[in-house]
Protein backbone atom coordinates (compact mmCIF):
# COMPACT_ATOMS: atom_id res chain seq x y z
CA UNK A 1 0.00 0.00 0.00
CA UNK A 2 1.25 3.25 -1.08
CA UNK A 3 -0.13 6.58 0.35
CA UNK A 4 -0.40 10.24 -0.70
CA UNK A 5 -1.10 13.28 0.82
CA UNK A 6 -3.65 15.70 -0.91
CA UNK A 7 -4.48 19.13 0.58
CA UNK A 8 -8.39 20.04 0.94
CA UNK A 9 -8.31 24.04 1.89
CA UNK A 10 -6.16 23.09 5.64
CA UNK A 11 -6.49 19.42 5.62
CA UNK A 12 -4.51 17.11 4.68
CA UNK A 13 -5.82 13.95 3.36
CA UNK A 14 -4.42 10.60 3.18
CA UNK A 15 -5.27 8.68 -0.24
CA UNK A 16 -3.83 4.80 -0.17
CA UNK A 17 -3.69 2.87 -3.07
CA UNK A 18 -4.57 -0.35 -2.19
CA UNK A 19 -3.41 -2.08 -5.67
CA UNK A 20 -2.40 -0.70 -8.51
CA UNK A 21 -4.62 -1.90 -12.07
CA UNK A 22 -4.50 -5.34 -13.23
CA UNK A 23 -5.96 -4.57 -16.39
CA UNK A 24 -7.73 -1.83 -18.24
CA UNK A 25 -9.96 0.29 -16.26
CA UNK A 26 -10.80 3.92 -13.82
CA UNK A 27 -9.67 3.54 -10.59
CA UNK A 28 -12.05 2.36 -8.05
CA UNK A 29 -12.51 4.96 -5.07
CA UNK A 30 -13.40 3.36 -1.50
CA UNK A 31 -15.10 5.58 0.72
CA UNK A 32 -15.09 3.88 4.39
CA UNK A 33 -18.21 4.68 6.95
CA UNK A 34 -18.32 6.78 9.85
CA UNK A 35 -15.79 5.82 12.52
CA UNK A 36 -13.55 3.60 10.14
CA UNK A 37 -11.09 4.54 7.71
CA UNK A 38 -9.69 3.53 4.70
CA UNK A 39 -8.58 -0.81 4.35
CA UNK A 40 -4.80 -1.45 4.03
CA UNK A 41 -5.80 -4.01 1.47
CA UNK A 42 -8.06 -4.94 -1.37
CA UNK A 43 -11.39 -5.67 0.11
CA UNK A 44 -12.21 -9.38 -1.27
CA UNK A 45 -15.43 -8.09 -2.80
CA UNK A 46 -14.19 -5.68 -5.12
CA UNK A 47 -11.15 -7.80 -6.12
CA UNK A 48 -12.09 -8.26 -9.51
CA UNK A 49 -11.92 -4.59 -10.52
CA UNK A 50 -9.43 -3.80 -13.50
CA UNK A 51 -8.55 -0.80 -12.65
CA UNK A 52 -6.61 0.73 -9.65
CA UNK A 53 -8.05 0.62 -6.03
CA UNK A 54 -7.78 3.75 -3.40
CA UNK A 55 -8.84 4.42 -0.34
CA UNK A 56 -9.55 8.11 1.12
CA UNK A 57 -9.00 8.44 4.92
CA UNK A 58 -12.03 11.30 5.12
CA UNK A 59 -11.11 14.62 7.45
CA UNK A 60 -10.93 13.60 11.34
CA UNK A 61 -10.45 9.88 10.30
CA UNK A 62 -7.47 7.46 9.48
CA UNK A 63 -4.25 9.47 8.71
CA UNK A 64 -5.89 12.48 7.61
CA UNK A 65 -5.68 15.81 9.70
CA UNK A 66 -7.88 15.89 13.07
CA UNK A 67 -9.56 19.69 12.88
CA UNK A 68 -9.47 21.42 15.90
CA UNK A 69 -12.81 21.97 17.66
CA UNK A 70 -15.46 20.03 14.72
CA UNK A 71 -16.94 21.64 12.68
CA UNK A 72 -17.79 18.57 10.32
CA UNK A 73 -20.61 18.18 8.10
CA UNK A 74 -21.14 15.30 5.00
CA UNK A 75 -20.50 18.42 2.52
CA UNK A 76 -16.91 18.66 4.08
CA UNK A 77 -16.37 15.45 3.59
CA UNK A 78 -17.68 15.97 -0.46
CA UNK A 79 -14.66 18.14 -0.79
CA UNK A 80 -12.35 15.41 0.64
CA UNK A 81 -13.92 13.49 -2.23
CA UNK A 82 -13.66 16.40 -4.84
CA UNK A 83 -9.55 16.49 -3.83
CA UNK A 84 -9.32 12.73 -4.30
CA UNK A 85 -10.96 12.92 -7.88
CA UNK A 86 -8.65 16.00 -8.79
CA UNK A 87 -5.95 13.33 -8.01
CA UNK A 88 -7.11 10.53 -9.42
CA UNK A 89 -9.33 11.81 -12.41
CA UNK A 90 -12.36 9.87 -13.49
CA UNK A 91 -13.60 7.35 -10.28
CA UNK A 92 -16.57 4.76 -9.75
CA UNK A 93 -17.08 5.22 -6.21
CA UNK A 94 -18.25 2.53 -3.09
CA UNK A 95 -18.73 3.67 -0.22
CA UNK A 96 -19.84 2.15 3.11
CA UNK A 97 -22.13 3.70 5.17
CA UNK A 98 -21.68 7.40 5.60
CA UNK A 99 -18.96 6.97 2.58
CA UNK A 100 -22.35 5.49 0.62
CA UNK A 101 -23.99 8.70 1.94
CA UNK A 102 -21.35 10.97 0.93
CA UNK A 103 -20.65 8.98 -2.79
CA UNK A 104 -23.96 9.54 -3.20
CA UNK A 105 -23.05 13.27 -2.82
CA UNK A 106 -20.62 13.23 -4.92
CA UNK A 107 -22.05 11.34 -8.05
CA UNK A 108 -24.57 14.65 -7.95
CA UNK A 109 -21.87 17.41 -7.59
CA UNK A 110 -18.96 15.44 -9.41
CA UNK A 111 -21.20 14.16 -12.44
CA UNK A 112 -18.51 14.08 -15.27
CA UNK A 113 -15.93 12.51 -12.84
CA UNK A 114 -17.97 10.08 -10.99
CA UNK A 115 -18.64 6.91 -13.51
CA UNK A 116 -21.21 4.75 -10.62
CA UNK A 117 -21.68 5.16 -6.87
CA UNK A 118 -22.41 2.26 -5.17
CA UNK A 119 -23.92 2.77 -1.54
CA UNK A 120 -23.75 -0.11 0.88
CA UNK A 121 -24.27 -0.98 4.22
CA UNK A 122 -21.63 0.69 7.27
CA UNK A 123 -21.51 2.57 9.73
CA UNK A 124 -23.32 6.31 9.67
CA UNK A 125 -25.58 5.07 6.94
CA UNK A 126 -28.93 6.45 8.48
CA UNK A 127 -27.51 9.58 9.80
CA UNK A 128 -30.09 12.12 12.13
CA UNK A 129 -33.09 12.70 11.42
CA UNK A 130 -34.98 13.32 8.58
CA UNK A 131 -35.51 17.05 10.41
CA UNK A 132 -33.09 19.19 12.55
CA UNK A 133 -33.33 17.66 15.97
CA UNK A 134 -32.23 19.51 18.91
CA UNK A 135 -28.92 21.02 18.44
CA UNK A 136 -25.98 19.68 20.87
CA UNK A 137 -23.20 21.48 22.32
CA UNK A 138 -22.02 19.24 24.77
CA UNK A 139 -18.41 19.32 25.22
CA UNK A 140 -16.04 16.28 24.39
CA UNK A 141 -13.56 16.02 26.50
CA UNK A 142 -11.41 13.39 24.44
CA UNK A 143 -10.26 15.06 21.72
CA UNK A 144 -7.36 14.52 19.55
CA UNK A 145 -8.37 11.05 19.42
CA UNK A 146 -8.78 9.12 15.98
CA UNK A 147 -11.07 8.95 14.83
CA UNK A 148 -12.12 12.26 15.97
CA UNK A 149 -14.49 12.57 18.71
CA UNK A 150 -16.30 15.64 17.05
CA UNK A 151 -16.25 13.67 13.77
CA UNK A 152 -18.68 10.64 15.78
CA UNK A 153 -20.65 13.06 17.15
CA UNK A 154 -21.62 15.56 14.67
CA UNK A 155 -21.32 13.26 11.56
CA UNK A 156 -24.11 10.62 13.29
CA UNK A 157 -26.25 13.77 13.85
CA UNK A 158 -25.84 15.22 10.15
CA UNK A 159 -29.78 15.89 8.97
CA UNK A 160 -30.30 13.37 6.03
CA UNK A 161 -33.38 15.40 4.33
CA UNK A 162 -34.73 12.72 1.65
CA UNK A 163 -35.37 15.70 -0.43
CA UNK A 164 -31.94 17.33 -0.81
CA UNK A 165 -30.60 13.71 -1.53
CA UNK A 166 -32.62 13.34 -4.41
CA UNK A 167 -31.50 16.70 -5.79
CA UNK A 168 -28.15 15.21 -6.05
CA UNK A 169 -29.96 11.96 -7.97
CA UNK A 170 -32.10 14.05 -10.22
CA UNK A 171 -28.48 16.06 -11.23
CA UNK A 172 -26.40 13.13 -11.38
CA UNK A 173 -29.22 10.93 -13.64
CA UNK A 174 -29.76 13.68 -15.80
CA UNK A 175 -26.22 14.21 -17.16
CA UNK A 176 -24.30 11.45 -16.27
CA UNK A 177 -23.55 9.03 -18.80
CA UNK A 178 -24.81 6.05 -17.41
CA UNK A 179 -28.58 5.66 -17.38
CA UNK A 180 -28.43 3.99 -14.03
CA UNK A 181 -25.23 6.24 -12.09
CA UNK A 182 -26.80 5.80 -8.46
CA UNK A 183 -26.89 1.99 -7.23
CA UNK A 184 -28.11 1.30 -3.72
CA UNK A 185 -26.53 -2.38 -2.40
CA UNK A 186 -27.38 -1.46 1.08
CA UNK A 187 -29.58 -4.18 2.69
CA UNK A 188 -30.85 -1.39 4.88
CA UNK A 189 -32.39 1.62 3.58
CA UNK A 190 -33.14 4.75 6.04
CA UNK A 191 -35.97 7.01 4.54
CA UNK A 192 -33.56 8.83 2.65
CA UNK A 193 -32.31 5.83 0.83
CA UNK A 194 -35.47 4.22 0.24
CA UNK A 195 -36.62 6.99 -1.56
CA UNK A 196 -32.85 7.74 -3.45
CA UNK A 197 -33.67 3.46 -4.48
CA UNK A 198 -37.17 4.17 -5.59
CA UNK A 199 -35.85 7.27 -8.04
CA UNK A 200 -35.50 6.82 -11.46
CA UNK A 201 -32.19 6.30 -12.96
CA UNK A 202 -31.18 4.41 -9.23
CA UNK A 203 -30.32 0.42 -9.64
CA UNK A 204 -30.08 -1.52 -6.75
CA UNK A 205 -27.85 -4.59 -7.69
CA UNK A 206 -25.72 -6.75 -5.41
CA UNK A 207 -22.26 -5.30 -5.29
CA UNK A 208 -20.51 -7.51 -7.92
CA UNK A 209 -22.82 -6.28 -10.15
CA UNK A 210 -22.91 -3.29 -9.53
CA UNK A 211 -19.23 -3.29 -10.06
CA UNK A 212 -19.60 -5.13 -13.55
CA UNK A 213 -22.30 -2.72 -14.46
CA UNK A 214 -19.68 0.40 -14.24
CA UNK A 215 -16.50 -1.60 -15.12
CA UNK B 1 -10.25 29.63 30.31
CA UNK B 2 -9.44 33.72 29.76
CA UNK B 3 -6.92 35.18 28.60
CA UNK B 4 -6.66 39.27 28.20
CA UNK B 5 -5.64 40.87 25.12
CA UNK B 6 -4.09 43.74 24.03
CA UNK B 7 -6.62 46.92 22.53
CA UNK B 8 -5.04 48.45 19.73
CA UNK B 9 -6.44 52.13 19.47
CA UNK B 10 -8.31 52.49 15.77
CA UNK B 11 -6.74 55.16 13.53
CA UNK B 12 -10.43 56.23 13.01
CA UNK B 13 -13.48 57.51 15.01
CA UNK B 14 -16.84 57.86 14.95
CA UNK B 15 -19.69 59.45 17.06
CA UNK B 16 -20.77 57.48 19.38
CA UNK B 17 -18.32 54.53 19.00
CA UNK B 18 -16.59 53.18 21.74
CA UNK B 19 -14.07 50.46 21.80
CA UNK B 20 -15.00 47.76 24.39
CA UNK B 21 -13.75 48.18 27.84
CA UNK B 22 -12.73 44.92 27.88
CA UNK B 23 -10.90 42.12 25.76
CA UNK B 24 -10.00 38.63 26.25
CA UNK B 25 -10.31 35.01 24.38
CA UNK B 26 -11.84 32.33 25.53
CA UNK B 27 -10.80 28.85 24.70
CA UNK B 28 -13.77 26.66 22.68
CA UNK B 29 -12.22 23.35 22.21
CA UNK B 30 -8.47 24.88 20.97
CA UNK B 31 -10.21 27.64 19.16
CA UNK B 32 -9.60 30.86 21.02
CA UNK B 33 -12.79 33.08 20.36
CA UNK B 34 -12.18 36.96 20.79
CA UNK B 35 -14.54 38.25 23.57
CA UNK B 36 -15.23 41.79 23.83
CA UNK B 37 -17.40 43.52 26.57
CA UNK B 38 -18.80 47.21 27.56
CA UNK B 39 -19.95 48.45 30.73
CA UNK B 40 -19.32 47.57 34.21
CA UNK B 41 -18.24 43.63 34.87
CA UNK B 42 -20.26 43.53 38.17
CA UNK B 43 -23.72 44.55 36.14
CA UNK B 44 -26.18 42.00 34.73
CA UNK B 45 -25.46 40.09 31.61
CA UNK B 46 -26.21 41.12 28.15
CA UNK B 47 -25.19 38.81 25.34
CA UNK B 48 -24.77 40.32 21.50
CA UNK B 49 -23.97 37.96 18.87
CA UNK B 50 -23.03 39.33 15.46
CA UNK B 51 -24.24 38.19 12.11
CA UNK B 52 -22.35 36.27 9.45
CA UNK B 53 -19.24 37.76 7.62
CA UNK B 54 -19.67 40.76 10.82
CA UNK B 55 -17.39 40.79 13.61
CA UNK B 56 -18.33 42.12 17.55
CA UNK B 57 -16.67 45.12 17.37
CA UNK B 58 -20.10 46.28 14.83
CA UNK B 59 -21.93 46.69 18.26
CA UNK B 60 -19.06 49.59 18.90
CA UNK B 61 -22.21 52.07 18.70
CA UNK B 62 -25.02 50.50 19.75
CA UNK B 63 -23.80 48.16 22.65
CA UNK B 64 -22.46 51.45 24.81
CA UNK B 65 -25.88 52.66 24.51
CA UNK B 66 -26.77 49.42 26.73
CA UNK B 67 -23.79 49.70 28.99
CA UNK B 68 -24.84 53.38 29.96
CA UNK B 69 -28.64 51.49 30.98
CA UNK B 70 -26.56 48.93 33.56
CA UNK B 71 -26.08 46.35 31.29
CA UNK B 72 -23.23 44.11 30.91
CA UNK B 73 -22.70 43.86 27.32
CA UNK B 74 -20.53 40.29 26.21
CA UNK B 75 -19.99 40.13 22.48
CA UNK B 76 -17.43 37.80 20.65
CA UNK B 77 -16.22 37.28 17.25
CA UNK B 78 -17.35 34.16 15.89
CA UNK B 79 -14.79 31.21 14.92
CA UNK B 80 -13.14 32.71 11.63
CA UNK B 81 -14.38 36.44 12.34
CA UNK B 82 -12.76 39.68 13.65
CA UNK B 83 -9.99 38.17 16.39
CA UNK B 84 -11.02 35.08 16.97
CA UNK B 85 -8.91 32.00 15.74
CA UNK B 86 -9.45 30.69 12.00
CA UNK B 87 -9.25 26.82 11.88
CA UNK B 88 -10.22 24.01 9.66
CA UNK B 89 -13.85 23.45 9.55
CA UNK B 90 -17.00 26.00 10.27
CA UNK B 91 -20.51 25.09 10.58
CA UNK B 92 -23.67 26.35 12.62
CA UNK B 93 -23.26 23.72 15.33
CA UNK B 94 -19.61 24.96 16.03
CA UNK B 95 -20.81 28.32 16.36
CA UNK B 96 -23.41 26.88 18.81
CA UNK B 97 -21.21 24.96 20.62
CA UNK B 98 -18.08 28.31 20.73
CA UNK B 99 -21.19 30.00 22.24
CA UNK B 100 -21.65 28.05 25.58
CA UNK B 101 -18.08 28.18 26.14
CA UNK B 102 -18.31 32.09 26.23
CA UNK B 103 -21.55 31.73 28.42
CA UNK B 104 -19.99 29.19 30.71
CA UNK B 105 -16.66 31.99 31.28
CA UNK B 106 -19.35 34.52 31.65
CA UNK B 107 -22.50 33.41 33.26
CA UNK B 108 -22.01 30.04 33.87
CA UNK B 109 -25.59 27.82 33.99
CA UNK B 110 -27.24 31.72 34.87
CA UNK B 111 -29.91 32.61 32.89
CA UNK B 112 -28.64 35.90 30.88
CA UNK B 113 -30.65 38.15 28.20
CA UNK B 114 -29.66 38.01 24.72
CA UNK B 115 -29.73 39.97 21.76
CA UNK B 116 -28.69 38.65 18.35
CA UNK B 117 -28.60 40.12 15.16
CA UNK B 118 -28.98 38.09 11.58
CA UNK B 119 -27.18 34.81 11.69
CA UNK B 120 -26.02 35.63 15.23
CA UNK B 121 -30.27 35.73 16.04
CA UNK B 122 -30.97 32.71 14.59
CA UNK B 123 -28.12 30.76 16.57
CA UNK B 124 -29.70 31.97 19.53
CA UNK B 125 -32.81 30.84 18.18
CA UNK B 126 -31.60 27.34 18.19
CA UNK B 127 -29.43 27.21 21.15
CA UNK B 128 -32.50 28.71 23.44
CA UNK B 129 -33.79 24.79 22.26
CA UNK B 130 -30.58 23.24 23.00
CA UNK B 131 -30.29 24.89 26.68
CA UNK B 132 -33.30 27.01 27.04
CA UNK B 133 -31.77 27.33 30.64
CA UNK B 134 -29.43 29.93 29.68
CA UNK B 135 -31.92 32.06 28.39
CA UNK B 136 -33.28 35.34 30.46
CA UNK B 137 -34.54 36.91 27.78
CA UNK B 138 -34.25 37.28 23.69
CA UNK B 139 -34.35 40.27 21.15
CA UNK B 140 -33.55 38.99 17.78
CA UNK B 141 -32.69 41.42 14.79
CA UNK B 142 -33.59 40.25 11.58
CA UNK B 143 -32.61 36.83 12.45
CA UNK B 144 -35.48 34.98 11.40
CA UNK B 145 -35.36 33.25 7.97
CA UNK B 146 -37.97 32.39 6.34
CA UNK B 147 -37.34 31.63 2.48
CA UNK B 148 -34.19 29.62 1.52
CA UNK B 149 -31.01 31.15 0.07
CA UNK B 150 -31.54 32.44 -3.59
CA UNK B 151 -34.45 32.31 -5.63
CA UNK B 152 -37.31 30.38 -5.17
CA UNK B 153 -37.51 27.84 -7.74
CA UNK B 154 -39.63 25.42 -9.29
CA UNK B 155 -38.49 21.84 -8.61
CA UNK B 156 -37.14 20.85 -11.57
CA UNK B 157 -35.08 23.65 -11.76
CA UNK B 158 -33.81 23.27 -8.01
CA UNK B 159 -30.82 20.18 -8.72
CA UNK B 160 -29.59 22.37 -11.67
CA UNK B 161 -29.09 25.59 -8.95
CA UNK B 162 -28.12 23.21 -6.16
CA UNK B 163 -25.20 21.70 -8.50
CA UNK B 164 -24.39 25.67 -9.26
CA UNK B 165 -24.32 26.33 -5.89
CA UNK B 166 -21.65 23.20 -5.63
CA UNK B 167 -19.74 23.69 -8.05
CA UNK B 168 -18.55 27.34 -6.93
CA UNK B 169 -17.83 25.88 -3.64
CA UNK B 170 -15.90 23.41 -4.56
CA UNK B 171 -14.07 25.49 -6.90
CA UNK B 172 -13.16 27.59 -3.46
CA UNK B 173 -12.59 24.87 -1.81
CA UNK B 174 -9.45 23.46 -4.46
CA UNK B 175 -7.93 27.14 -3.85
CA UNK B 176 -8.81 28.38 -0.26
CA UNK B 177 -5.43 26.55 1.43
CA UNK B 178 -3.61 29.37 -0.14
CA UNK B 179 -6.22 31.72 -0.42
CA UNK B 180 -5.58 35.54 1.46
CA UNK B 181 -7.74 38.48 1.40
CA UNK B 182 -7.03 41.26 -0.91
CA UNK B 183 -5.23 44.32 0.43
CA UNK B 184 -6.09 47.47 -0.25
CA UNK B 185 -6.42 51.39 1.73
CA UNK B 186 -9.28 51.86 4.49
CA UNK B 187 -11.15 53.69 1.86
CA UNK B 188 -10.90 50.58 -0.53
CA UNK B 189 -12.51 48.64 1.80
CA UNK B 190 -14.97 50.57 3.03
CA UNK B 191 -16.02 50.90 -0.53
CA UNK B 192 -16.04 47.05 -1.21
CA UNK B 193 -17.90 46.30 2.53
CA UNK B 194 -20.05 48.97 0.63
CA UNK B 195 -21.26 46.50 -1.82
CA UNK B 196 -23.00 44.34 0.88
CA UNK B 197 -23.79 47.42 3.20
CA UNK B 198 -24.69 49.94 0.75
CA UNK B 199 -27.66 51.70 3.56
CA UNK B 200 -24.26 52.26 6.05
CA UNK B 201 -22.30 55.95 5.79
CA UNK B 202 -18.91 55.54 4.04
CA UNK B 203 -17.68 57.24 7.33
CA UNK B 204 -18.83 54.26 9.28
CA UNK B 205 -17.45 51.65 7.09
CA UNK B 206 -14.44 53.20 7.42
CA UNK B 207 -14.70 52.92 10.72
CA UNK B 208 -14.97 49.23 10.49
CA UNK B 209 -12.13 48.85 8.71
CA UNK B 210 -10.09 49.85 11.27
CA UNK B 211 -11.44 47.66 14.13
CA UNK B 212 -12.16 44.82 11.50
CA UNK B 213 -9.46 44.88 9.42
CA UNK B 214 -5.38 44.71 10.03
CA UNK B 215 -2.87 46.82 8.52
CA UNK B 216 -0.40 44.36 6.52
CA UNK B 217 2.82 45.71 4.85
CA UNK B 218 0.72 45.84 2.16
CA UNK B 219 -2.27 47.58 2.92
CA UNK B 220 -5.42 46.54 5.26
CA UNK B 221 -7.10 43.03 5.20
CA UNK B 222 -10.28 42.42 6.41
CA UNK B 223 -10.06 39.85 9.31
CA UNK B 224 -12.57 37.48 8.27
CA UNK B 225 -10.54 33.72 7.47
CA UNK B 226 -10.46 33.71 3.35
CA UNK B 227 -11.70 30.10 3.28
CA UNK B 228 -15.32 31.05 4.71
CA UNK B 229 -17.52 31.57 1.67
CA UNK B 230 -20.65 33.23 1.93
CA UNK B 231 -24.01 31.65 0.90
CA UNK B 232 -23.44 28.10 0.86
CA UNK B 233 -25.82 24.76 0.58
CA UNK B 234 -26.82 21.71 2.55
CA UNK B 235 -30.14 20.08 4.14
CA UNK B 236 -30.97 23.12 6.02
CA UNK B 237 -34.90 24.42 5.39
CA UNK B 238 -35.89 27.77 7.06
CA UNK B 239 -38.81 25.65 9.08
CA UNK B 240 -36.22 24.49 11.82
CA UNK B 241 -35.71 28.18 12.39
CA UNK B 242 -38.93 29.05 12.61
CA UNK B 243 -40.45 26.07 14.81
CA UNK B 244 -37.91 26.76 17.31
CA UNK B 245 -39.09 30.26 17.52
CA UNK B 246 -42.61 28.39 18.37
CA UNK B 247 -41.04 26.70 20.92
CA UNK B 248 -39.22 29.74 23.02
CA UNK B 249 -40.23 30.14 27.09
CA UNK B 250 -38.71 33.61 27.51
CA UNK B 251 -39.89 36.62 26.69
CA UNK B 252 -39.22 37.85 22.92
CA UNK B 253 -38.37 40.86 20.69
CA UNK B 254 -38.76 40.06 16.93
CA UNK B 255 -37.42 42.80 15.01
CA UNK B 256 -37.86 42.47 11.19
CA UNK B 257 -37.43 45.12 8.52
CA UNK B 258 -38.62 45.97 4.31
CA UNK B 259 -35.74 47.62 2.80
CA UNK B 260 -34.30 45.29 0.31
CA UNK B 261 -30.74 44.75 0.60
CA UNK B 262 -27.83 41.94 -0.44
CA UNK B 263 -27.24 40.85 2.98
CA UNK B 264 -31.01 40.96 3.97
CA UNK B 265 -33.15 38.16 4.58
CA UNK B 266 -36.57 39.61 3.28
CA UNK B 267 -38.40 38.44 5.78
CA UNK B 268 -42.10 39.83 6.72
CA UNK B 269 -44.33 39.59 9.21
CA UNK B 270 -46.97 37.28 8.06
CA UNK B 271 -44.59 34.99 7.32
CA UNK B 272 -44.08 34.68 10.79
CA UNK B 273 -46.52 36.13 12.84
CA UNK B 274 -48.47 32.30 13.38
CA UNK B 275 -45.04 30.53 14.41
CA UNK B 276 -44.88 33.97 17.65
CA UNK B 277 -43.97 32.02 20.72
CA UNK B 278 -46.58 32.88 23.52
CA UNK B 279 -44.43 35.56 25.22
CA UNK B 280 -43.43 36.93 21.81
CA UNK B 281 -43.69 40.36 20.30
CA UNK B 282 -43.08 41.08 16.89
CA UNK B 283 -41.67 44.78 15.45
CA UNK B 284 -41.54 45.78 11.47
CA UNK B 285 -40.08 48.72 10.06
CA UNK B 286 -40.84 49.17 6.79
CA UNK B 287 -38.28 51.61 5.91
CA UNK B 288 -35.11 50.37 7.54
CA UNK B 289 -32.27 47.62 6.44
CA UNK B 290 -31.01 44.22 7.94
CA UNK B 291 -28.14 46.80 9.67
CA UNK B 292 -31.12 48.45 11.55
CA UNK B 293 -29.11 48.40 14.87
CA UNK B 294 -26.66 50.92 13.15
CA UNK B 295 -28.99 52.78 10.78
CA UNK B 296 -30.63 54.09 14.41
CA UNK B 297 -29.40 52.42 16.90
CA UNK B 298 -30.58 55.17 19.29
CA UNK B 299 -34.23 53.98 18.51
CA UNK B 300 -33.39 50.39 18.41
CA UNK B 301 -31.56 50.24 21.96
CA UNK B 302 -34.50 52.50 23.61
CA UNK B 303 -36.95 49.76 22.12
CA UNK B 304 -34.42 46.97 23.24
CA UNK B 305 -34.29 48.38 26.90
CA UNK B 306 -38.12 49.04 27.50
CA UNK B 307 -38.33 45.10 26.22
CA UNK B 308 -35.80 44.24 28.77
CA UNK B 309 -36.73 45.72 31.68
CA UNK B 310 -34.88 47.08 34.58
CA UNK B 311 -30.98 45.16 34.09
CA UNK B 312 -31.17 44.05 38.07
Amino acid sequence: MSTVTLQHNRIELALHQLRPATGEGRPLLLLHGLGECSPTSVPHDVESWPGSIWGLDFTGHGESTIPVGGGYSAEVLLGDVDAAINHLGTVTLVGRGLGGYVALLAAGACVDAVHGAVITDGPGLTGGSYESSVPQSARLMDQGQIPDPYALHELSRDVRAADYALDFVQYSVANSDLAEPINVSALYRPTWLAEVAAAPGVASLPLADALNLYR
Amino acid sequence: MRSSLTQVESPRTFPGAVAPQRHYRVDADGVGIAVNEWGDERDPVLVMVHGGADFSRTFDVFAPLFAAAGWRVVAWDHRGHGDSDHTHLYSFEADLRDATRVLDAVAPRRPVAVLGHSKGGSILTSLAEAQPFRFRSFINLDGIPYRRPGPDLPEYQRADALNTEITGWLEHRRRSATGSRKPGTIEELARRRAQMNPRLSNEWLEYLVTVGAREDADGWRWKLDPSMRMGGFGPWKPEYGLFRLAGLGVPFLGVLVGADEPMGWGTKPHQVEKWMPRNGRLEYFDDLGHFIHIEQPKMVADMALEFLGAPA
